[in-house]
């Protein structure tokens, strides 16, 4: 009876129990969810509507039906049992497994000052209608943290509410894998839109109406978000003696040491060629994953390799990106209307990324091509001219 | 009742690309094939709305600019999650170099 168990039911998850479906498993596959809503896309949980925050199903009863996959809402694993190859579950039953795929995500991290439980975080949808709830046209609202989250967030918020403060421990906004010039850009136009971003502060003290900053500043504050990153869930893989670093450590197949047992998405860190981890946290990491991961539950063997690619929309802007943006770009290619992509390569003068900025989907055609070009050798000169078409050196590659 | 309407010229386009094209307070986009033939589909990606427009056309498919859903532009076929309904086609032609798409 026991076939494929899958324990978490987000992007990742509930579609790789989809694509091992359509990989020719013909065995049982059960889906085990904490929430106890069908699962949702997260993506449009920064972007609500009129009508509030949008509620995007990844799929419906009927297509669970057809491709017989059991889904289990509102249920956590408190348990791995390697040996008896069998779950314990919260509701206090047992299930055993053949294969095993953990897609447990990641969880907010939370403030760690004092008071640090006055703020709120934003991963789900109840998080999410939360914050939206509580932020009226007299909130006075504080935004920890000036990554993409944060900042998609204060887009968002500043609309809305009389007050949108950032702040952000770092020398600058999106200091994480995203070029200074893009980061300067939005901070920019967050702060014509009225958003106040503070860098290089750290945070005191927290209550129930004000942040205080160590540097002794209070700032007035009805709602306080936390967007300063994610913790990946490890502890049941930790529990069970798998290998774990900043994430469940697997093959580049999504395999841990023990072959029954797949890991993927978020809570994943995978084995890169030079043999070190890498740990994902992007939208596009869980789809490319999750075909990975079905594949080879049904008995494939697919490889995961990166790099994966994100984006961000705030306001007008849309930010687009893939693999390494540390450091000088090898070549910049102007699209005009204030579009620009940025190119990035290694010592060899192999492309390893790429992120551009632009009027909403400007970008996206030259960062999808540069993205299949990775690993490429490049002539400089024919990437930084926006008159060669991307595509004819994609041919030629 | 759908008719002809003459959509822009076939040099408009180019190879293994698309365009977009506004009638009648509709969006649609054309592609034209690596062989030279044309397609013509709804605009808008079935998933979120986005434009086809800013997507990359790779032989006979269409990549959302946004998340990466991908159909087959000449049947509208949904190929990838997550997108999951079709896109809407329509017939394209060729006369003296102009595109004819019936909307």
């Amino acid at each position: 009876m026991a076939g494929i168990v899958i324990v978490g039911a987000g992007e990742c998850g509930l579609r790789a129990a989809f694509a091992a479906r359509n990989a020719g498993y013909a065995g049982e596959i059960t889906v085990i969810g904490a929430e106890t809503t069908l699962p949702y896309e997260r993506p449009p949980l920064s972007k609500p509507d009129a009508a509030g925050v949008i509620e995007k199903p990844i799929t419906s009863k009927e297509a669970l039906s057809a491709c017989a996959i059991a889904l289990r809402s509102g249920v956590t694993v408190t348990e791995i049992d390697r040996a008896n190859r069998q779950l314990q579950l919260s509701v206090g039953s047992a299930l055993g497994y053949d294969k095993l795929l953990l897609t447990t995500g990641a969880r907010p991290r939370t403030l760690a000052c004092p008071g640090g439980e006055h703020a709120r975080v934003f991963r789900t949808i109840e998080d999410a209608r939360e914050v939206f709830r509580s932020a009226g046209a007299s909130t006075r609202v504080t935004i920890v943290g000036a990554g993409l989250i944060g900042l998609e967030l204060a887009a968002v918020l500043i609309g809305r509410c009389a007050k949108v403060t950032v702040l952000e421990a770092g020398p600058r906004p999106l200091g994480r894998n995203v070029p200074e010039p893009f980061a300067m850009r939005l901070a920019e136009r967050h702060r014509q839109r009225g958003v106040d971003i503070r860098c290089g502060v750290a945070l005191r003290v927290c209550t129930a109406f004000s942040v205080v900053l160590e540097n002794g500043q209070t700032i007035d504050t009805d709602l306080a978000v936390a967007a300063i990153g994610v913790t990946p869930n490890i502890d049941l893989a930790e529990a069970a003696g798998l290998t774990t670093q900043n994430g469940i450590c697997v093959d580049a197949g999504l395999r841990t040491e023990d072959p029954r047992i797949f890991a993927a998405g978020d809570c994943a860190a995978v084995q890169a060629p030079d043999g070190g981890y890498r740990h994902y946290e992007t939208w596009q990491n869980a789809q490319a994953q999750r075909d990975v991961a079905g594949a080879n539950l049904a008995g494939g063997d697919a490889r995961f390799s990166g790099p994966v690619w994100f984006w961000s929309d705030q306001y007008d802007l849309g930010l687009q990106g893939f693999g390494e943006t540390e450091g000088d770009p090898a070549a910049i290619r102007d699209l005009g209307n204030g579009a620009e992509v940025r190119f990035y390569s290694n010592d060899a003068g192999q492309l390893i990324g790429a992120a551009g900025l632009g009027p909403s989907n400007a970008v996206s055609r030259d960062i999808k091509i540069a993205q299949r070009l990775a690993g490429a050798t490049l002539d400089p000169a024919l990437l930084a001219d926006a008159n060669q078409n991307m595509k004819k050196l994609l041919r030629a590659a | 009742m759908a008719q002809w309407i003459d959509a822009c010229a076939t040099d408009d386009i180019d190879e293994e690309d698309l365009i977009r094209f506004d009638h009648d307070g509709r969006t649609f986009a054309i592609y034209r094939s690596p062989d030279d033939e044309f397609f013509c589909t709804d605009g808008l990606c079935t998933h979120e709305q986005v434009h086809l427009v800013d997507g990359l056309v790779m032989d006979y498919v269409i990549e959302c600019p946004k998340h990466n859903g991908q159909f087959d532009y000449r049947t509208g076929e949904a190929k990838r999650a997550p997108v999951c309904v079709n896109l809407a086609t329509y017939p394209a032609k060729v006369e003296n170099g102009r595109v004819l798409i019936e909307v």
